[in-house]
């Protein structure tokens, strides 16, 4: 039954959401403001795990295959297709989920349990629109930039991890990447990640908002955020995968 | 002016307000007083709309608030100013932008005049050279000063401020007292405090109204609140040995 309330909540809550914004300029202030916040801050976990992904990926498709009927540059081909399908998106956004829902769990539950929202309501400003749908936005608009660049670092990541281990030699590697590509994977990665990062923004702000006590609870919704929005993000990869790539 | 009749307020099946009906005059520190969980701050978070009431009604200058649509609504806020317990300061603006914040969201004001209006409310409350600082850096009296210069920067009709002492030490709870009763007179606005503490009480009450387990219980003026023979009042009143010495020698 609490699955129901949380539903017909979080719709009601989207509505107000989508509501117009008070001021347009300080819309795009606010949206400027969340993505160098959300995005451009997150650009550095998101290199360090698409590079180290990349090369164990490499690395464990290099080793798991030992047939010698199999050409050495499947290694690439394996690689570039798992980052690209699932890693530069899904594990890429399940990270973020942690950092960036728990950040904005954490922040508008701040604003809750401090009246900073109640503060706002006062003034007649619509405190959801205006807290939440900048966030939205600006994480929305961010996170391409992020995948496609996680894309390229993990393949870079591969190539640094055959180039020291030697496991596979480069221009097998390089072959291997280049071969049977197919410019889809990418659109469905952006699209996938488009939706996750719609699901942690607007869930970790769901969470955050409603929170109800003191720093505790703070906390307590910052880890319901990130729980929720990882399961929800698990659900949807299923559905999308599903949907997009039969 | 604003009027309250016959409200109540339950959450689930407790019922918080029982029955309140009062009127605030304009140009008058209005008080709300009672004991900690009289209901005090529900009344007063209800009278802004943060919380609906159960029945009853609350008129502002006659505008029945429970009958207004959205739209209305929004524009009675903009006439309201409320400073909060914690003061409700926003973390991540410094002082300067949290007192320009209503101007930025309801005026179409240049900067300059926008930046004026902030000079004039900070140096109202007597807060000058601290327009850069973040609220985590200055002390809580400060931050109520700069939620007072934020509460109004519109021109308010109406103030609400919910325990403006609590956590200041007594001379600086004097000086937040003695500043929303200079600015309600000044600006001739309708200023409601909740409060416990007594030296407001004793300090700025035009009106006072004391709220015990939800019911309105007494009504009258820091003159009469000595003369009272309302047994919970004087509890409370005189629960302090100073003010039973003073009672004894009034």
């Amino acid at each position: 039954m609490r699955l129901f309330y949380h539903l017909g909540r979080y719709s009601i809550f989207l509505r107000r959401v989508f509501a117009k914004p008070e001021k347009h300029s300080i819309f795009f202030r606010q949206v400027l403001k969340e993505i160098d916040s959300l995005g451009i801050n997150s650009l550095g976990i998101v290199l360090i795990i698409t590079v180290f992904m990349g090369a164990v990926v490499t690395l464990q498709t290099a080793y798991n295959i030992e047939s010698p009927l199999i050409p050495r540059s499947t290694v690439g081909l394996a690689a570039r297709d798992s980052i690209l399908l699932e890693f530069s998106s899904t594990i890429v956004c399940l990270i973020l989920a942690g950092k960036v829902g728990s950040s904005i769990a954490s922040e508008i539950g701040t604003m809750r349990v401090t009246e900073q929202i109640d503060a706002l309501e006062i003034m007649g400003v619509n405190s959801i629109g205006y807290l939440v749908l900048p966030k939205i936005v600006g994480f929305l608009l961010i996170i391409p930039f992020l995948v496609i660049i996680g894309m390229g670092i993990g393949v870079l990541g591969g190539w640094f991890a055959v180039t020291f281990t030697g496991v596979v030699p480069t221009e097998d590697y390089i072959y291997g990447i280049q071969f049977s590509f197919k410019p889809f994977y990418i659109v469905y990665s952006l699209i996938k990640s488009v939706v996750f990062s719609f699901i942690i923004s607007s869930v970790s702000s769901y969470f955050g908002y409603y929170t109800k006590g003191g720093s505790l609870e703070v906390g307590k919704a910052s880890t319901i955020a990130v729980v929720s929005s990882s399961i929800i993000i698990l659900l949807f990869n299923l559905l999308l995968t599903q949907l997009l790539l039969v | 002016m604003i009027e309250i009749k016959n409200v109540c307020k339950s959450f689930e099946h407790k019922e918080v307000l029982k029955d309140i009906s009062a009127v605030f005059e304009k140009g008058q520190t209005n008080l709300i007083i009672g004991q900690s969980g009289s209901g005090k701050t529900v009344l007063l978070k209800s009278l802004v709309g943060l919380h609906e009431v159960s029945s009853g009604s609350i008129l502002y200058d006659n505008r029945v608030f429970q009958t207004m649509t959205n739209k209305e609504r929004k524009k009675l806020r903009q006439e309201i100013g409320m400073l909060f317990q914690g003061s409700a300061l926003f973390d991540s603006s410094n002082v300067e932008e949290n007192v320009r914040f209503p101007m930025d969201m309801f005026t179409d004001w240049s900067l300059e005049e926008k930046n004026e209006r902030v000079e004039f409310c900070l140096q109202r409350v007597k807060l000058e050279n601290a327009n850069k600082l973040f609220p985590s850096e200055i002390s809580g009296g400060m931050q109520k000063r700069v939620a007072i210069a934020r509460a109004i920067a519109l021109n308010p009709k109406y103030l609400f401020c919910d325990e403006p002492n609590s956590g200041l030490d007594p001379r600086t709870s004097i000086i937040i007292d003695e500043l929303i009763h200079e600015i309600t007179k000044e600006f001739n606005i309708t200023t409601i405090v909740n409060t416990h503490d007594m030296n407001s009480v004793m300090g700025i009450g035009d009106k006072i109204i004391f709220v015990y387990k939800g019911e309105k219980h007494w009504e009258g003026t820091k003159h009469d609140i000595f003369h009272t023979h309302n047994e919970q009042l004087d509890d409370f009143i005189f629960a302090s040995k100073m003010f039973k010495i003073i009672k004894d020698n009034f």
